[in-house]
């Protein structure tokens, strides 16, 4: 067994060997710009973004037309809510959107409120869920786009799609979902989910990073229409100026039909190994949260925070386990996790909170090793915690009066 | 981040974890921080003659932090109150080569030495004359 373990395929993903493959050759003998009509080596680059385009499409239930090839999710959540505002919007408009959606969603919908629009920023319970009486509530004349994530990237939390979508048909608002970290390991099909814009990212599904797409939909009614962001030579039906990463794009495309081939089987094997993951720290350890929805969640992550010891601490402590914590040591906020605050969970657990992300090379093996690891350090680190200490004298910690650094 | 090779060391090999007992007379105890702030330390003096002759720590907090209230117990011993009052945070900062986002870290953990003396004086000042005799 390697070490470090990687448990953190949230953040990003290794590129599969045999997407490595597909990839090379766009980088040396065939390097064509897929926009040279004239030549060969302009069609030979065409001809595999136009592969990819449709097995990029497939996985989603998309067309191939209707695929827009972007730098990064980031790009085409703004690419989606900008351009969508801008095009609906002129005299402004209203949005709506959650707190627990990523930064890439939740920025682009703050610069429109800056710009006149107004956002309604919906809450989640305790599980990371929204109510989709409440999402049917805010609904207003003037709704111009609903902008709900497939699953959170720290809890896992998946959002009702089919539920949201049919809401949205209702009322005749458009739906955009950020599917960057549901894709592949759940079932969606735009079409039966009234989605009508829907981004994705290759380097979440084992392609390489620098790429991703924007399903825009044009092949069903209503066809949704966008304002570009970056204007030029008119690449992708005018909606995204810019030489397409040829590379990048037929590994997006590899890595879209592999999952699609093989994404069942590996769920269940991911969700199998979670559970191992779940069930062998809990065992072990006490006063245990789970941060997110307990079934309805990515099959990949487990958030947990471990009461009495500091995320940081712990994450040092399991120097041969790469894992991400909600405690913002980490970052130079000194904040903690914005997502986990909108659960509810309070500040000292959310400081407590470690995600383990799961991903297609993550072993039993290796499960193994991060369950031992985990119950050692968290036991050595209890011994040494005050508020563990206070805990099993009986104190209420929520009651205590803490003095503050000043 | 990277941690310097002390941080880790005190994180590793952490010195005077424990607890001393808080209702002695001889002993000053200090809880500074919040779980909300991600940082709690308990440090613990035993004083006798005016001179700190045992330390003891217990904390919450990233490995800055336990590092910096594992340095405070071992500079702390065999210092007498005065002495161990002129240990500031900077001097922790410089010695474990904390960054600018873990100085407060070590601030925690000179309040912490202050905050335990004085816990001290106070028991001293609420009985000063039992022990004697």
């Amino acid at each position: 067994m390697k070490t470090p373990i990687y448990l953190d395929n949230h953040a990003t993903t290794p590129v599969d060997p045999r997407v490595l493959e597909v990839m090379l050759p766009y980088f040396t003998h065939k390097f064509g710009n897929a926009a040279s009509r004239n030549h060969a080596f302009g069609w030979e680059a065409e001809e595999a973004v136009d592969r990819a385009r449709q097995q990029v499409g497939a996985l989603v239930g998309a067309d191939a037309k209707e695929i827009i090839f972007t730098s990064g999710a980031t790009e085409s959540n703004n690419l989606a809510i900008l351009g969508a505002a801008q095009f609906l919007g002129e005299n402004g408009g209203h949005i709506i959107t959650c707190r627990t959606e990523h930064k890439a969603v939740l920025d682009p919908a703050r610069y429109l409120e800056s710009k006149g629009f107004r956002v309604t920023w919906l809450g989640v319970d305790a599980n990371g869920s929204i109510s989709l009486e409440e999402l049917e509530r805010a609904m207003t004349p003037d709704t111009l786009l609903v902008s709900l994530m497939a699953a959170n990237n720290e809890v896992g939390t998946l959002h009702p799609l089919e539920e949201i979508g049919k809401i949205c048909a209702d009322k005749n608002v458009l739906f955009h979902t950020d599917a960057t970290q549901g894709v592949g390991h759940m079932n969606i099909d735009v079409a039966r989910m009234n989605i009508g814009l829907l981004s994705m990212s290759a380097h979440k599904i084992y392609g390489p990073k620098g790429v991703g797409a924007l399903y825009v939909r044009r092949r069903r009614k209503p066809r949704v229409k966008l304002s570009p962001l970056l204007h030029g030579g008119g690449h992708e039906w005018g909606l995204r100026s810019g030489t397409l990463n040829v590379p990048g794009i037929a590994g997006f495309g590899e890595a879209a039909r592999l999952i699609s081939a093989e994404g069942q089987a590996e769920t269940q094997r991911i969700l199998a190994l979670r559970e191992r993951l779940h069930q062998g720290i809990t065992e072990r350890l006490g006063h245990i949260k789970l941060n997110g929805h307990p079934t309805l969640r990515h099959p990949g992550n487990l958030n947990l925070s471990f009461a009495y010891v500091e995320g940081e601490s712990l994450l040092m402590g399991m120097d041969d386990v790469a894992v991400s914590s909600g405690s913002a040591c980490t970052s130079a906020s000194l904040e903690p996790s914005y997502v986990l605050r909108a659960l509810g969970v309070g500040d000292d657990l959310a400081h407590s909170s470690i995600r383990f992300g799961l991903g297609r090379f993550t072993t039993q093996q290796e499960i193994d090793h991060v369950i031992q690891r985990v119950t050692a350090v968290v036991n050595r680190l209890r011994e040494m915690s005050p508020l563990y200490e206070m805990a099993q004298e009986g104190i209420d910690l929520s009651k205590v009066k803490w003095q503050q650094a000043h | 981040m990277a941690y310097s090779d002390k941080v880790i060391d005190h994180y590793n090999n952490p010195r005077n974890v424990g607890a001393l007992d808080k209702s002695s007379a001889d002993v000053g105890t200090a809880v500074v921080g919040a779980p909300e702030c991600g940082d709690v330390m308990k440090l613990q003096i035993k004083v006798e003659e005016g001179k700190i002759v045992d330390a003891k720590f217990k904390t919450f907090g990233c490995g800055s932090a336990i590092a910096s209230s594992s340095l405070a117990t071992e500079w702390v011993k065999g210092k007498s109150l005065d002495e161990a009052l002129q240990i500031k945070n900077m001097d922790i900062v410089e010695e474990l080569a904390l960054p600018p986002v873990k100085i407060h870290c070590s601030v925690l953990a000179e309040d912490a030495i202050k905050s335990a003396i004085a816990d001290y004086k106070s028991k001293q000042g609420a009985q000063p004359q039992e022990k004697t005799g």
